[in-house]
């Protein structure tokens, strides 16, 4: 067992308010620097650079989670994490069929595909700004049916936060974690959310020099999102360090 | 009406005062569900909201919307400021919470 330095919420160029140069082989690049060992690959309702980025990454020694940010009906958004690009690019059917919409790269901005030598493959089309016709408790339960594990992401932050559109944590809903954005520190987080969630601090990265500008750290047997699983719930020796 | 009567009428403060104050004002959409606004808001509303994201900008550009209005005295993000400023989306802000500046502004066009 030894620690892992994660960074869970990193976005591509795939994402419309992502720079054009938050590449696949930028990002393997930026974590490495920021000596990370895994990076969670999180676009808006998409994960069609997540097998691009894992590529690029694994060239220089990072594992890359596919995953998404899914944009609920709430307008809340939910990060998914997965160890298999397939059961992203599943749970990504399930989203698309609940996205209507086409984007207008002028105003949102461009959703760039690209392999993991940082070519344009073409560019995604869909409205991947909007919000999926998807309840919070659906997006949830999808999740977990694929296989991922399901965060809330940036609770802290007001527009597209869970407490922030609801006011609060809704009871019973089966949340693996909540993740904070790098504006509050993991204390602050604790302090503002309680000690009943396992808390992470993820980058939320838009562009290179933002990876790695948050992460947290695990204690686990290899890098994957099962074994992400069992910190969370502090089983098998697996711990959440912070 | 024009925008620029209304902000007087309504006592908006700018917040970012780049865009078209002489544009006629086809009514008001009050929201804080961006996805709401999108699918329901008419062109040359004012848009009432508490959402301060930069997505409002893209929003209401989109929409062509005449201005964004935020209340309780919220002021617009970094991001959405430097966004509206470079789209030319006018952001106004009032101490008022949503039900009385929704409430003047339908008695103004109401008559």
């Amino acid at each position: 067992m030894r620690t892992f330095r994660a960074d869970l919420h990193v976005h591509t160029c795939l994402s419309p308010c992502a720079e054009v140069v938050q590449s696949p082989r930028n990002i393997a690049a930026a974590a490495k620097r920021r000596a990370l060992d895994l990076v969670g690959v999180c676009d808006h309702n998409s994960a069609e650079n997540t097998g691009a980025v894992a590529e690029a990454a694994g060239r220089v020694g990072i594992r890359a989670l596919p995953g998404l940010e899914i944009t609920s009906r709430e307008e809340v958004h939910v990060l998914a994490l997965f160890d298999e690009v397939e059961s992203a690019l599943g749970l990504q059917e399930r989203v698309y069929a609940a996205l209507a919409g086409e984007n207008d790269p002028d105003v949102f901005g461009l959703q760039v595909v690209a392999n993991a030598d940082d070519e344009v493959v073409g560019f995604n089309r869909r409205f991947l700004a909007g919000a999926a016709s998807l309840s919070l408790s659906d997006v949830v339960g999808a999740i977990h049916e694929f296989g991922g594990l399901a965060v809330a992401a940036h609770v802290d932050r007001e527009g597209f936060g869970l407490v922030g559109q609801l006011g609060l944590i809704p009871d019973g809903l089966p949340l693996d974690a909540l993740e904070i954005s790098p504006r509050l520190t993991l204390e602050e987080g604790r302090r503002t959310f309680g000690p009943g969630w396992p808390l992470l601090s993820s980058s939320d990265a838009h562009a290179p020099d933002e990876v790695g500008r948050a992460s947290t750290s695990f204690w686990l047997e290899e890098g994957t999102v099962r074994e992400i699983g069992l910190a969370l719930k502090g089983l098998g020796e697996r711990r959440l360090l912070g | 009406m024009k925008l620029k009567d209304l902000a007087g009428q309504l006592a908006l403060n700018v917040i970012q005062p780049q865009g078209n104050f002489d544009v006629v004002v086809s009514g008001g959409y009050t929201s804080d569900l961006l996805s709401d606004v999108m699918g329901n808001a008419k062109e040359r509303n004012v848009w009432i909201t508490c959402q301060t994201h930069e997505n409002i900008v893209a929003v209401a550009k989109l929409k062509n919307l005449a201005a964004v209005i935020l209340v309780n005295g919220r002021k617009p993000d970094d991001a959405a400021l430097k966004k509206a400023r470079d789209e030319n989306v006018v952001i106004f802000s009032t101490p008022e919470p949503e039900f009385a500046i929704t409430g003047v502004l339908y008695n103004l066009f109401k008559k």
